[in-house]
């Protein structure tokens, strides 16, 4: 009776992965040879291999500048949203005040509001104070999407912190800005890491409000790509769609092992 | 004044330490503490004893300033500090999980204290150094908290609670986390340091054994107050309530009403000796209860004179345990209650076997009067 229903289990399992591989992996896998074809078009197979495609990349200033554009947007985001969400989950898990939840409930919300709806928002919010198609700009809508994963990530860090060794620090003559520099902050860090990584992605693949607040003059590397897929559908997409790809996958790895790293006791 | 405590410890002055007046904590509707009153000596060492929930950590955490009291007064040296922050409070305080830095060396949580007070850098190491050399852990200066066993742990806590010579230690319930044969060691190590040092100790634990070990005086916590300060041979010898006499040490209550100078109960009538009778100064029929430790109860036959100045009450052997250094005898009495008796082995004794009618005999200065339930 068990044994058989273990079986069906491990049945079942298997079938859930193949799914998985074949329809969520899959597509992003099967994008990175289409980017080395010799052939003209985007296609699956590709034909024969060359790095032409790569070469047009680097060559056309809308890449290029889509790229750097992103790379300085996600940078940015995750260097101010660490310390705004760094700050928030400080005050969320330590602080006493009235509507705590719900504070909370509302730094969280961007990962439930819908995109588009942010989006249009943030559009007509920004464009009154000359913001949209600017870095500035650009950086606070994605910080404002980002910020809840740090918050979430320091608030983890936070609960498995001993508070304890807080209240030794303030015994042993240390105020509470020395206590958070010497003793939370060091303790904390690996959350604070990886959240900075999670928005640094959030910030790096953002499309749909990315698309509202450029202007020809400002394009980040997601919406040039959409742009150009609306256009000509050439592999030039695929290179760039590798490139973006080896960059998510990257920090995402260096986020786990930020995670792994030895917990505070 | 120049005073000796029971333990024999130098008191150097006759200075108040600290001070606590009228101490109340509510949390909500609950009095977690409800109103204590406590001096304590320059150079004493004085332990807070009571089951969990008796207000005794939240007495300590409110010391130290990490808790804010509702109402009440705490001094030290004289200064109120009821308002001053945990950082500015000048108190060394060791925790029961050690609260060391898991991010720095020994080593540096010694030095943290030092840092804080802009001790020079030359001067604090050499403190460090010789707080290592204190707690007998010299080399151990470069090891990581992790790297340490928990007694190791401890005292290197211990270390980083006095370097900075605070001018109170507080310790709460320090060696719960070890095991029974460490914990006896540090008990000692931690009385030789912080006599050595002449530090200013107060204590939390409800191990009773360890309060009796350590302490110059103790403070008995009930329900949030302090039910009774004494050495540990005053509560021992001389409890004033049922609660310090049930919660300190093994006794044998006996249950009746206080009537011309004895205590009256079905099972017999017991004379009480003039001087418990007047500590306890119990209105006449108020309910009693009368107090024998076990090593004061003798086993004799039912058949034979009662010495004078004995009480006795018959009682039936149920088990006989061998311990060692005593004999314990579990009896029952005709109502059935339980008694222990233990008798010391290596003296003339006469061995009692299970289902022996026997009589227990006590000497009337033996038996401490305090109020019974309901009093």
């Amino acid at each position: 009776m068990t044994d058989s229903f273990r079986r069906w289990n491990r049945s079942l399992l298997v079938v859930f992965g193949v799914f998985v591989i074949v329809f969520l992996i899959g597509p992003s896998i099967v994008i990175v040879p289409m980017g080395f074809t010799a052939g003209q078009s985007l296609s699956f197979p590709p034909v024969g291999f060359s790095l032409n495609w790569y070469g047009k990349m680097l060559s056309d200033p809308a890449w290029t500048s889509g790229f750097i554009n992103s790379f300085q947007v996600a940078v940015c985001t995750a260097v101010v949203a660490s310390v705004l969400g760094t700050m928030t989950a400080l005050g969320i898990a330590r602080g006493r005040f009235p509507g705590k939840t719900i504070a909370n409930a509302l730094i969280l919300s961007p990962l439930v509001v819908p995109v588009i709806v942010i989006g249009i928002g943030m559009f007509s919010f920004f464009v009154r104070f000359k913001l949209s198609g600017t870095l500035v700009g650009m950086v606070i809508a994605h910080t404002a999407l980002s910020v809840p994963y740090v918050v979430v990530s320091v608030s983890t860090s936070l609960r498995s912190m001993d508070r304890n060794l807080e209240m030794a620090a303030a015994n042993l003559g240390a105020n509470p800005w020395r206590t958070f520099r010497r003793i939370t902050l060091p303790l904390i860090m690996p959350g604070v890491f990886a959240g900075a990584l999670f928005a640094f992605l959030e910030s790096w693949d953002e499309v749909v409000v990315s698309i509202f607040m450029t202007t020809t003059k400002f394009r980040t590397l997601p919406v040039v790509m959409w742009e150009q897929v609306r256009q000509v559908v050439d592999p030039t997409v695929a290179a760039v769609a590798t490139v973006l790809l080896a960059t998510t996958t990257t920090v995402l790895t260096l986020a786990l092992v930020v995670r792994r790293q030895t917990p505070v006791r | 004044m120049s005073a000796h405590l029971p333990s024999g410890r130098a008191v150097r002055t006759d200075r108040t330490a600290l001070a606590l007046r009228g101490l109340r904590k509510m949390f909500g509707d609950v009095a977690a503490v409800a109103g204590v009153d406590l001096d304590v000596q320059e150079g004493e060492f004085i332990t807070l004893l009571g089951p969990s929930g008796s207000g005794k950590t939240t007495t300590l955490r409110m010391i130290a300033g990490f808790t804010e009291q509702s109402a009440g007064s705490i001094e030290i040296d004289g200064v109120d500090v009821s308002t001053v922050p945990p950082h500015k409070r000048d108190v060394g305080m060791v925790f029961q999980n050690y609260a060391l830095f898991p991010h720095m060396t020994s080593a540096e949580n010694i030095e943290f204290p030092l840092q804080m007070r802009k001790v020079p850098k030359a001067e604090a190491k050499q403190k460090v150094a010789d707080a290592l050399k204190l707690v007998k852990l010299d080399s151990y200066g470069p090891r990581y908290p992790r790297q340490m066993s928990g007694g190791q742990q401890q005292r290197i806590a211990l270390a980083r609670a006095v370097v900075f010579q605070p001018r109170l230690l507080l310790m709460d319930e320090p060696l719960g986390a070890l095991d029974k044969k460490l914990r006896e060691a540090l008990q000692l190590e931690i009385m030789h340091i912080s006599r050595q040092l002449g530090a200013t100790v107060i204590y939390v634990t409800h191990d009773q054994e360890e309060a009796l070990v350590m302490s110059d005086r103790i403070a008995i916590f009930h329900d949030g107050k302090i039910e009774q300060l004494g050495s540990g041979e005053d509560l021992y010898e001389r409890p004033i309530s049922l609660f310090v006499a049930d919660f300190i040490g093994e006794s044998n209550i006996l249950h009746g009403k206080f009537a011309g100078g004895s205590v009256v109960a079905e099972l017999g009538t017991w004379r009480v000796g003039d001087a418990a009778a007047a500590r306890a100064s119990l209105g006449a029929d108020s309910p009693a209860a009368l107090v024998v430790r076990p090593e004061r109860l003798r086993l004799i036959p039912r058949t034979g004179d009662v010495p004078a100045g004995v009480n006795t009450v018959d009682a039936t052997v149920t088990d006989v345990l061998y311990l060692g250094s005593t004999r314990k005898y579990e009896l029952r009495l005709a109502n059935g209650q339980g008694v222990g008796v233990r008798q010391q082995l290596g003296g003339p004794e006469t061995t009692w076997n299970p289902a022996d009618e026997v009589r227990l005999a006590w000497d009337v200065d033996a038996g401490v009067l305090v109020a019974g339930r309901g009093a």
